[in-house]
C-alpha cells in the first residue's frame, strides 16, 4: 500500500454514493473514503485484523469510486496492492482457504472448466444441497449458465472485405468455454469490419482472477504467458471481449513494473475492448434492421476501470430500429465483480437483487453486456425474482445479429430453469 | 468500568449487533468528517435506523452524563461532526427512506440520512427539485445540511436550507421526540434549530420544501484575463437589477486544479472564470442573458461561452463543484476557508489576500459564490513539512480578519464547528456569546449535544438543580468552569 498513494484521498467522500457496499450497508469502514483509512492504519503499524480484512474483501474492486474521485485517487492500484497484503498478512479460516483453492484452481483453466460442464448440469438439481454445505458453492450452481455446445474457432480468420487491420483475440476461460458464441460472434463482426483475426490456440488466463485477489504470483505468471502468446502471433493490438480480462491486460506493464524486459513488452502491444477498437477504427459493414428493445449494462470493469461507456452505445444506436434503454444506478455494481459473488455470496446477492429490478424496470426484451459475470449474475437474480424472463446476449452478439441480418428472435439466451 | 463503557453495554438493548461500533480499527474510520485537520476516534459508534433508536441512544447519554455527537454524511468542511473520544457518534447513514412525496402541497418527508441530489432525483420527473445545492450534494445528508444550515451555488437567488425546510422532528438532548414547524406561532424555534450545527439536538425527519425546475435554464462561462474584470462583472450585473441563480468565480489556480481534475476544458490562458446561471420564464432568461452579455464583454470578458445542452451545462458545473477536491491534484493537503465579505469589497479583500500569500509564502486558490460575496479561499500547504499546516492555518485565520475587518463574517455556509470556535470572540463581545449559550441552554442544559463546537470555550450552563450527578467531565478534566 504505497503511502503516497494514500495521501492523494482528502476524505471528501464524493465516493461514497457510487460505491456499492456503502449503498447496501451505510457504514464508512465499507466505503472507499473508510477502506483508504484502513489501509492508511495498516501503513502507520496496525495489523491486518480480522475486521480490517472483512471489509477489505467486501470491496467488490468495481472501481467506481476511481470515476467519481475528483482528486484523482488511484483506488484501483490501491486495492490491488492492498489485496496481496492481506493475502499475505492474513489468515483465512479452514473452510474459506478450501473454496478460494478450488475457485483459483478451476476458473483460470479451460480445460478444467470443460470437465465441469456435467457436474454444472447436475449442480441445478443438487443447489439446496451444496447451499447447506457452503454458500460459495450454492452460489455457483446458482449462477451457471446453461452449458452450450463446444465451439473450436479457426487460428486465423481473414477479413471479409478490404482488410483493414489484424487483430488477435483473447478468447478468455469462462468466455471460452460457457460462451462460445460470444467468440464466434466477435470473429463474425471483425472479419466482416475488414480484420484478419488470430486467435492462438493455446491462450491461458490472462490472470485477471488472480489479480483482483491479490495473487499477485501467479497474476504476473498469467500476465508474461499471455503477453508470449501474442508476441508469437504476430500481432501488436489484442481485442478482448471480457471486460475484466481487458482492464487487468490495460495495467500489465503496471502488474510487471519490477520486471523492466516484461513491462516494456507488455507497454509494445496495445490491448482493446472490442467496442473501444471498432469504433477507434470506424464501422462500414451494412447493418441490418433489428426490431427490439436493449437494456444495456455497464459492467464495472469496462465502464469504471477502462471508461468504455460512450462506444458500446454508439454501436448499438447504430443498429436501425433498435431502441436502447438505460437502467437506473447504471453506476452501481451488479455484484458479479469477478470472484466477489463466489466469495461474498450474500451480499452479491443483495447487489443483483437491486440491480435486476432495475434492469426489469426498462421492460427491456433484452438485457446486453459486454462481461460474462455481470450476465450470468443478472441472470440469476432475474430468475430469483421470478418477475418474467429477460434475454441476455453480448454486445458482440446483437452486432453479428445486425451485420448478418438475423431475426432478433435469434438472439441471446435465457436461463435453463425457464426453457 | 468507565461511564461510557457502562453505556456501551446497554447500548445492545437498542440496537442490533451489527449497529453497534467498538472494534478499535473501525472506529478509526470515523475519526473525521470532511475536515481532515481535526481527528478524534470516537468513544463508541451507533447506526441507528429510527428516531426511537436515536432518542433511546440519547437518553442513555443523558443518563449517564456522556456527550454525544450527530454525523450524516461525513462531508463537512468546519469539523462539525468530529467525535468526541468519551462520547457517542451518532451517525445517521443508514436512515435513507424517502417517506413521503407531496407534490400537490410541494413538499417531501425525508429522514436525516438521505442525500441532498436524492430529493431532486425523486421528483425531477414531476418537473420539481430541491433548490439548495451544496457542491457535496450527491452525498452530503439532509440532516448535515440542516445541522450547518447549508447554501451551495444557487443560494444566491433561492436561499440556504432555511428557506427549503418547513418542518422537523427532533430528537432533543433529553431524548425527546418533538415536532417544529414553520406554522408553529410564537418563537421561530425551527428557524433557530436550522444551523445550530448539532448543539440543539439531532433531526430525525425532514419536511421540505419542493421548487418547480425552471421553464429556461442559460449558464454562461465567461473567461476573463484576471480576477479584476470578473469582479467588476459581478458587481454591474448585480448593479444592474439581475438577480441571477448563481454567480461564481474561480481564479487561475483553482481553474488548473479543476482542470487537472475533471478537465473542463475552460477557455485557455484565462485568469479567472465566472458562471453566471439565469433561470426562470424563457421570456425572462432571454433578456438578462443579453444583458449579462453585453455586461461581461464591457468589463473585459475575452471570451462568453453559452451551454448549449444539459451535458454541456453540466460540463461547466463539473469544474466549479469538483474545485475543492480537485485542489488536491495540485497541492498534498490544503484548508477550505469559507468567509463573507459584501459584495463592494470584494476588489479590496481579494488585493489584501494576495497580499497574505506573499507574506507567508503561500499560494491560496480562489473559489467564490461572487454573487454574495461568500469567499472559499483555499490555502494550500505541504503537511510532510513541519509546521507548514500551522502557518496555512494562521494565514488561514488572516483572511478570516480580512472578511471582518471589511464588514463581513466568518462563515458563510460551512458554519463554525470546531474549525472556527476560537474566531467567534473576534466577531462577537463576550455578551454576544453568553446570550447564544442562553439559547443553547434552553435546549441542552447538559451540554451534551456536540460540545466543543461554535463556541470559543467550552462552558456549561447555569444552575440546573438536582440533574446534574456529579461533576461534568469537562469541569473535572480543567477543560471548562461553571458560570
Amino acid at each position: 500500500m504505497d503511502p503516497e498513494l494514500i495521501k492523494d484521498c482528502v476524505h471528501c467522500g464524493f465516493c461514497l454514493p457510487t460505491c456499492p457496499t456503502y449503498v447496501l450497508w451505510g457504514e464508512e469502514m465499507d466505503s472507499p473514503r473508510g477502506r483508504i483509512q484502513l489501509m492508511d492504519q495498516h501503513v502507520h503499524g496496525t495489523p491486518v485484523t480480522d475486521e480490517m480484512a472483512g471489509h477489505l474483501d467486501a470491496c467488490l474492486g468495481c472501481m467506481a469510486c476511481v470515476t467519481a474521485c475528483p482528486s484523482g485517487v488511484r483506488y484501483d492500484r490501491l486495492i490491488e496492492q492492498t489485496r496481496a497484503v492481506v493475502e499475505r498478512e492474513h489468515t483465512r479460516t479452514p473452510d474459506e482457504r478450501a473454496v478460494r483453492a478450488m475457485v483459483f484452481a478451476l476458473f483460470p483453466y479451460r480445460r478444467r472448466l470443460r470437465a465441469m460442464r456435467l457436474p454444472m448440469a447436475m449442480s441445478k438439481r443438487l443447489r439446496p444441497l451444496l447451499e447447506r454445505v457452503n454458500p460459495t458453492l450454492g452460489a455457483m450452481a446458482e449462477l451457471a449458465p446453461p452449458v452450450p455446445g463446444h465451439v473450436r474457432l479457426p487460428p486465423v480468420v481473414r477479413a471479409r472485405r478490404r482488410r483493414r487491420a489484424t487483430v488477435g483475440l483473447l478468447t478468455g476461460c469462462v468466455q471460452a468455454e460457457f460462451f462460445p458464441q460470444v467468440n464466434a460472434a466477435t470473429v463474425r463482426v471483425l472479419a466482416l469490419e475488414g480484420c484478419d483475426v488470430v486467435i492462438p490456440p493455446r491462450q491461458g488466463c490472462c490472470g485477471a482472477l488472480s489479480l483482483h485477489s491479490g495473487r499477485e504470483a501467479e497474476a504476473k505468471r498469467f500476465a508474461k504467458r499471455t503477453i508470449a502468446t501474442f508476441e508469437r502471433a504476430g500481432v501488436d493490438t489484442v481485442v478482448v471481449n471480457a471486460a475484466g480480462c481487458g482492464s487487468s491486460m490495460k495495467d500489465y506493464a503496471e502488474v510487471l513494473k519490477d520486471d523492466p524486459g516484461w513491462s516494456a513488452r507488455a507497454e509494445a502491444l496495445r490491448f482493446l475492448d472490442l467496442a473501444e477498437f471498432l469504433v477507434e477504427l470506424g464501422t462500414v459493414a451494412e447493418r441490418h434492421p433489428l426490431p427490439i428493445s436493449v437494456a444495456y449494462h455497464d459492467a464495472c470493469h469496462l465502464a469504471h476501470a477502462q471508461g468504455v461507456r460512450a462506444q458500446p452505445r454508439e454501436l448499438l444506436r447504430g443498429i436501425p430500429e433498435l431502441d436502447l434503454r438505460e437502467i437506473a444506478e447504471s453506476a452501481i455494481c451488479c455484484g458479479s465483480a469477478g470472484t466477489y459473488n463466489l466469495f461474498q455470496p450474500q451480499a452479491a446477492r443483495e447487489l443483483g437483487d437491486r440491480k435486476a429490478e432495475r434492469v426489469l424496470a426498462t421492460h427491456a426484451d433484452l438485457l446486453v453486456s459486454a462481461n460474462p459475470g455481470c450476465t450470468m449474475q443478472i441472470a440469476a437474480a432475474i430468475r430469483r425474482a421470478g418477475k418474467g424472463e429477460i434475454r441476455v446476449a453480448h454486445t458482440a452478439e446483437v452486432l453479428d445479429a445486425s451485420l448478418r441480418g438475423l431475426s432478433p428472435q435469434a438472439l441471446g439466451w435465457v436461463s435453463e430453469d425457464a426453457r | 468500568m468507565s461511564t461510557l463503557q457502562r453505556l456501551t453495554e446497554r447500548l445492545g438493548d437498542i440496537l442490533d449487533q451489527d449497529s453497534v461500533i467498538t472494534d478499535p480499527v473501525r472506529l478509526r474510520t470515523y475519526d473525521c468528517d470532511g475536515l481532515t485537520y481535526h481527528r478524534a476516534t470516537p468513544g463508541v459508534v451507533v447506526l441507528p435506523e429510527s428516531a426511537e433508536q436515536i432518542a433511546a441512544v440519547v437518553r442513555l447519554c443523558d443518563e449517564y452524563g456522556v456527550p454525544f455527537v450527530a454525523r450524516g454524511s461525513g462531508t463537512g468542511l468546519s469539523g462539525g461532526a468530529l467525535p468526541r473520544t468519551d462520547g457517542v457518534l451518532i451517525v445517521t447513514s443508514r436512515m435513507r427512506r424517502i417517506l413521503e412525496i407531496d407534490i400537490p402541497n410541494r413538499r417531501a418527508v425525508v429522514e436525516p440520512g438521505v442525500t441532498n441530489l436524492a430529493i431532486t432525483e425523486a421528483v425531477r420527473d414531476q418537473g420539481y427539485y430541491y433548490a439548495p445545492d451544496p457542491s457535496s450534494q450527491q452525498i452530503c445528508s439532509i440532516g448535515g445540511n440542516v445541522a450547518e444550515n447549508s447554501g451551495g451555488a444557487h443560494c444566491l437567488k433561492y436561499g440556504f436550507t432555511v428557506n427549503h425546510v418547513v418542518g422537523i422532528e427532533l430528537v432533543t438532548p433529553q431524548g425527546e421526540i418533538v415536532e417544529l414547524s414553520d406554522r408553529d406561532p410564537g418563537y421561530d424555534l425551527l428557524g433557530a434549530f436550522i444551523g445550530s450545527e448539532g448543539t440543539l439536538g439531532i433531526a430525525t425527519k425532514i419536511t421540505v420544501r419542493l421548487s418547480r425546475t425552471p421553464e429556461a435554464v442559460t449558464t454562461v462561462l465567461a473567461a476573463f484575463t484576471g480576477i479584476e474584470g470578473g469582479g467588476r462583472a459581478v458587481s454591474a450585473i448585480i448593479g444592474a437589477g439581475i438577480v441571477p441563480a448563481a454567480i461564481e468565480m474561480m481564479d487561475a489556480l483553482a481553474i488548473e486544479a479543476a482542470e487537472a481534475a475533471v478537465h473542463c476544458g475552460y477557455p485557455e490562458g484565462a485568469g479567472a472564470v465566472l458562471v453566471v446561471e439565469l433561470d426562470g420564464p424563457h421570456a425572462e432568461v432571454d433578456h438578462q442573458f443579453a444583458a449579462v452579455e453585453r455586461i461581461c464583454r464591457e468589463t473585459g470578458a475575452f471570451e462568453i461561452r453559452v451551454a448549449a445542452s444539459a451535458e454541456e451545462r453540466a460540463a461547466i458545473w463539473k469544474g466549479r463543484k469538483s474545485a475543492f477536491a480537485a485542489v488536491g491534484r495540485i497541492s498534498p493537503a490544503y484548508i477550505v476557508q469559507d468567509g463573507v465579505v459584501p459584495r463592494t469589497a470584494l476588489p479590496e479583500v481579494l488585493a489584501g489576500i494576495d497580499r497574505l500569500q506573499e507574506e507567508f509564502g503561500i499560494r491560496v486558490a480562489n473559489v467564490f459564490h461572487a454573487g454574495d460575496g461568500n469567499l472559499h479561499p483555499l490555502v494550500l500547504f505541504d503537511d510532510s513539512v513541519p509546521g507548514q499546516g500551522e502557518h496555512a492555518e494562521a494565514a488561514s485565520g488572516r483572511i478570516l480578519d480580512l472578511c471582518i475587518e471589511h464588514g463581513g463574517s466568518i462563515t458563510g455556509e460551512h458554519g463554525v464547528g470546531v474549525d472556527k470556535s476560537r474566531y467567534m470572540p473576534r466577531m462577537f463581545s463576550e455578551e454576544d456569546l453568553d446570550t447564544m449559550q442562553l439559547v443553547r441552554c434552553a435546549f441542552d442544559p447538559k451540554g451534551l449535544s456536540n460540545p466543543g463546537k461554535v463556541f470559543p470555550t467550552p462552558r456549561l450552563c447555569g444552575e440546573v438543580p438536582g440533574v446534574r450527578k456529579g461533576v461534568h467531565p469537562l469541569v473535572e478534566s480543567g477543560m471548562a468552569e461553571q458560570f
